[in-house]
């Protein structure tokens, strides 16, 4: 199972380092001032939160296959990062949204008036606010993702999950699902730690 | 004259806020802009300081033009590169006070200079602190602005104004979000600031402020000019019968 345990942390890591960023632009477009980018943005938000993420992990792997009759590739981790990616990062991009119109006016009004660019206070001003407010949603999320890898079972990528399942059914035993179930809640507790570290990082101002 | 507004239109909506209004500063000058809400006064103040768009008119700081409607339809602004420029000609201070809530009281007042204006870290840092001990907050350097009272917070946001050395300073009633215990400290600031020859237009609700600090009062309504003049006259005896009515409202 320790392989199937790194296996989880690639899908749970390379998720954040694409879903983070990914989720900004999908917020930034889903905010565009052009009417046809934001709706169309938030037609696809609404498809990738509105349905099962198994169905989109399913879709992103055998799709392919399905549409272009391009075989199905040995390595189950890229399309598995792939719609975990996605699929996350529409739900980032409604928590940066959020966050981001939640600002007060007047901070973008003095920043205008001080005469900083319009990328200078999103950088300075408004993002650093922006992140401090949303920190426990996307600590929400992240714990969410943790226990969301185990999902990908259904497409046969051998993670930690899948390993125990295999072994659950080969020794006819419980065992490996306690096993299992200890392990991603020791992961999330490590997950929550980190995050209040990061929280607490952030609360010398209000 | 520091800042010369001329024909100034604008509405909202269906609501037309200013009607065709004009307003020039001279170098040194303090006014005073009082009138009940809704008059147009804080209109002005962010026509004057670019947070809205003017319908029409024009809008000149030290002489430049920044703002006209050639064609009396569209307002032609400068580009935005040179708006940079121009933003330095003036300050503006919020009722709200809205400063940068993650950023100290130091930085706060220093960051627009270090990097907008690219001046020297140092010695912009050095002015920042001058300004502070000026605003009665030398101690207050490193404290975060939820740290410190409504009236030390608007002070702070003064300091922040005056470090880009504008020509003109605007206040958009700066005192209606404090108490009154915290009104009297902001207020002998910019008492201060008026003796040192600052020029500035102040929109307030403080009439014996305004009387005694202004070289000139202005009474707005309904978007219009109704009266302006030497304070004692506004004030003493005004000549226009919306002006007495307004001002005995006050006094009761």
């Amino acid at each position: 199972m320790a392989e199937g345990l790194s296996k989880t942390c690639a899908i749970f890591f390379l998720t954040l380092l694409f879903s983070l960023p990914l989720g900004m632009i999908v917020a930034l477009l889903r905010m565009s001032k052009d009417k046809v980018v934001s709706s169309v943005t938030r037609f696809v938000i609404s498809v990738l939160r509105g349905t099962p993420l198994m169905l989109q992990l399913l879709a992103v792997t055998y799709g392919p296959y399905y549409l272009f009759g391009i075989s199905v590739s040995r390595n189950k981790l890229i399309p598995v990062v792939i719609a975990f990616s996605i699929n996350y990062a529409a739900y980032f991009a409604e928590i940066y949204r959020g966050g981001i119109e939640s600002m007060a006016k007047g901070q973008y009004e003095a920043a205008a008036v001080l005469g900083y660019t319009k990328t200078q206070t999103f950088l300075k001003i408004i993002l650093p606010q922006v992140i401090k407010r949303i920190m426990p949603s996307i600590t929400n999320e992240v714990v969410t993702l943790v226990k969301d890898t185990s999902l990908a079972f259904t497409v046969s990528y051998q993670e930690m999950f899948t390993i125990g399942k295999q072994i659950a059914n080969s020794q006819t035993s419980f065992t490996p699902f306690v096993v299992a179930g200890v392990f991603y809640f020791v992961f999330n507790a490590i997950v929550d730690f980190g995050m209040g570290k990061i929280e607490k990082s952030m609360q010398y101002y209000k | 004259m520091i800042l010369e507004m001329s024909n100034i239109k604008k509405h909202f909506e269906d609501c037309e806020v200013l009607h065709d209004i004009s307003l020039n500063v001279d170098s040194g000058e303090v006014v005073s802009i009082i009138g009940p809400s809704g008059s147009g006064k804080s209109t002005l103040l962010r026509c004057a300081t670019f947070l809205e768009k003017i319908d029409s008119g024009t809008i000149k700081y030290v002489g430049q033009t920044i703002a006209h409607t050639p064609d009396g339809e569209k307002p032609i602004y400068l580009p935005k590169k040179e708006m940079v420029k121009v933003k330095s000609y003036f300050g503006l201070v919020f009722q709200q006070f809205n400063l940068f809530p993650h950023f100290s009281v130091l930085r706060n007042v220093c960051d627009a200079p270090i990097n907008v204006q690219k001046r020297n870290k140092e010695e912009v840092e050095e002015k920042g602190r001058e300004l502070l001990k000026k605003m009665g907050l030398a101690d207050k350097a490193d404290a975060y602005p939820f740290q410190l009272s409504g009236g030390q917070q608007q002070r702070v946001a003064i300091a922040r104004a005056l470090a880009l050395n504008p020509d003109i300073l605007f206040f958009d009633e700066p005192t209606s979000a404090l108490d009154p215990e915290l009104t009297g400290e902001v207020l002998k600031i910019i008492r201060q600031l008026a003796e040192e020859k600052m020029t500035m237009v102040i929109v307030t609700h403080e009439m014996s402020f305004a009387r005694a600090v202004s070289k000139r009062v202005i009474f707005m309504d309904g978007g219009y000019i109704v009266e302006q003049g030497d304070p004692e006259k506004v004030f003493g005896d005004p000549s226009e019968e919306r002006t007495k009515q307004f001002l005995r409202n006050y006094q009761q």
